[in-house]
């Protein structure tokens, strides 16, 4: 009987060689690539957080947060912030509304695979997909323009139009969520569709709105280049709460023009400007995660 | 006693449904209103530099606004567009798929969580806040570091030329927006792994290929057009993106070889110089400008739900 020198020992471990050595080299190699790839996107959100953090912290005080922004340069953010909040409220009362509708039009009236809830899908998505400034060039054609000067009103329109894909968007996803069950149960009573709809659908979507909601005031919070175009000529110093008569002070447009200023002490401030706004939509945006996986459970658990 | 011809709450439920269909139907209507009103407003108010121009406004290459000139020409813009954009593209592509695999195939379901949610939040980080962090810190780092690190390396290509001082260029506005995508291909790009059948997966695993040729011969293949569709949206995000880019790309409307160079996109010059007009003229010339914008990202939005629409992996392997 011949035996081979080379023949493999069958019943000993497996062990990589040759061929698979270096096939499980290529593959360590990529996942090692894929690893890095997570740890710089991190990296790079902890470096623009720190940054804003390190140079915002040292000039936040309470009295910049509350006194007004001086005439000429610098000054606090008190009357942005509120600018802020009003022209964003406003935006927010037209966009969530509208959201919603449309949201109901998809899951309770068309359906979503009808030829108009597939049509208005594409609608939103080119919505969406509008540059923030073209959207702030369109409400300058349309309201700045008619109207002959720039008012707060103008930049909430066009921040309704930056908000309201993501909220039909959030809307639809959380509605479609809604147990069929739900709906069959109130047409099994004779409820007409719309009470079914104001009693129970919309009752049982209310926390996923909610949050979707949040997401997309945090993202028009800031906005910068529809408020740059429909609503950058202010006075500077007062807190103005009519936003259909006048131009408003937003903290986005506080950084912005910062940087143009001569003053060295102003981009100081505007660091400080960005912390406050930072920390507010970071904060939106988690809170807004934490709501959103705890009512998806509750929907889909209940 | 006289019967009621109708249930009292039949006409009320007849007459709401009628109210949440019309309600609902407008909503509709809005949403297609406001796209047909953007273009409409685009064109009427671009109209004077139309005429005026015509389409050698998109190759003629000389912006001077101001009085004894006044001639618009859209070409520095378009080009700087195109190369910032693409540049952001080639460096948040493979970065955003990287992190994407990582996401769906490697990372146990709790860190899964945490670094997604992390790297959504670089999308939640607002433009102007990008763009104050790019000119403030970035910049400068770009110009004393790695500006002159390429152009030692890479010096005889055109593009890596001698680094500014400043660090305002556009290839500083590539970085800016290549973070500004990333998050969108990330996320995406990991939400299409994470449909990929465990049949195949496993089944590869089971006639022995290692994590790579899964992910190679698999996880790519059977996603690819998803992932380039999810490439394309960002690739519009970067188009379209005006305060971060005008903060940091030094806004001069001149095409130059090098990347390092200040240059200009159609977004951030349109953010630039709509407030300070200078001629009759220069007002109707960045709305034209908008509204080439505007055509490039719908084509950019439609190619991507054009491609997606091919895309689906339940139906291209039968498995439910």
């Amino acid at each position: 009987m011949t035996e081979y020198a080379d023949a493999p020992d069958w019943t000993g471990p497996l062990t990589a060689s040759g061929n698979l050595r270096r096939r499980e080299r290529v593959s360590r190699a990529i996942e090692f690539g894929a690893i890095a790839a997570a740890i710089i996107a991190v990296a790079m959100l902890a470096l623009v957080v720190a940054g804003v953090v390190s140079h915002g912290a040292s000039n936040l005080s309470f009295s910049f947060v509350t006194t007004n922004e001086s005439a000429i340069a610098g000054g606090g953010i008190g009357n942005a912030l509120i600018g802020t909040g009003v022209v964003v409220a406003a935006g927010a009362l037209l966009a969530i509304p509208i959201g919603v509708l449309t949201a109901l039009y998809v899951t309770e009236v068309a359906g979503p695979a009808s030829r108009s809830g597939r049509a208005l899908k594409l609608g939103l998505d080119l919505m969406q997909g509008l540059p923030t400034v073209i959207v702030g060039l369109f409400i300058y054609g349309l309201i700045v323009l008619s109207q002959g000067k720039q008012t707060g009103w103008a930049a909430s329109v066009a921040l309704a139009i930056v908000m309201l894909p993501l909220t039909a968007r959030a809307s639809q996803e959380v509605l479609q969520l809604v147990p069929a069950s739900l709906r069959e149960a109130a047409d099994a009573l004779g409820v007409a569709r719309w009470r079914a709809v104001v009693g129970v659908i919309l009752p049982a979507a209310a926390g996923g709105i909610a949050t979707g909601s949040i997401l997309a005031v945090a993202r028009a919070a800031g906005e910068t280049a529809p408020v740059l175009i429909c609503n950058s000529i202010y006075t500077a110093n007062t807190t103005q709460l009519n936003i259909f008569t006048h131009g408003i002070p937003t903290i986005p447009m506080y950084i912005y023009l910062s940087t143009d200023s001569i003053d060295p002490n102003a981009i100081k401030l505007a660091w400080a400007a960005a912390f406050v706004l930072l920390i507010c939509i970071l904060a939106a945006n988690i809170g807004a995660r934490v709501l959103l996986a705890r009512n998806r459970a509750r929907i889909l658990g209940g | 006693m006289r019967l009621r011809r109708r249930a009292p709450s039949q006409p009320a439920g007849r007459t709401g449904d009628r109210v949440l269909f019309a309600l609902c139907a407008f909503a509709v209507l809005l949403v297609g209103l406001t796209l047909f009103g953007v273009i409409f407003q685009l064109i009427s108010n671009a109209n004077p530099s139309i005429s005026r121009f015509g389409l050698p406004f998109l190759t003629h290459t000389t912006w001077k606004p101001n009085k004894p000139f006044e001639t618009f020409g859209a070409g520095a813009m378009i080009y700087g567009t195109v190369v910032s954009s693409l540049f952001a593209l080639a460096l948040a592509t493979p970065l955003g798929i990287a992190i994407g695999l990582y996401l769906s195939m490697m990372a146990r379901p709790g860190v899964r969580a945490v670094v997604g949610s992390m790297v959504e939040m670089l999308a939640a980080v607002p433009s102007v806040i990008m763009g104050f962090w790019g000119l403030y810190v970035l910049a400068p780092f770009m110009a004393t570091h790695i500006e002159p690190a390429l152009h030692s390396v890479l010096g005889f290509i055109p593009l890596f030329g001698a680094a500014q001082t400043t660090g305002l260029g556009l290839f500083t506005a590539g970085v800016i927006l290549a973070l500004m995508i990333l998050p969108i291909i990330a996320s995406l790009s990991r939400d299409l792994f994470m449909t990929v059948p465990a049949e195949l997966k496993d089944g590869a695993a089971a006639l022995g290929a290692t994590r790579w040729e899964i992910i190679r011969g698999i996880v790519l293949p059977t996603t690819a057009s998803g992932v380039a569709a999810a490439t394309v949206l960002g690739l519009g995000r970067a188009l379209g993106e005006a305060i971060a880019v005008t903060l940091v790309v030094g806004n001069l409307t001149k095409i130059q070889a090098s990347l390092f160079k200040p240059g200009v996109t159609m977004a951030s010059l349109i953010a630039n110089e709509f407030q300070y007009p200078e001629s009759k003229l220069h007002v109707p010339s960045l709305f034209y400008l908008a509204l080439v914008l505007v055509v490039i990202g719908l084509l950019a939005s439609l190619a991507a739900r054009a491609i997606a629409g091919r895309f689906d992996v339940h139906s291209q392997f039968g498995v439910t």
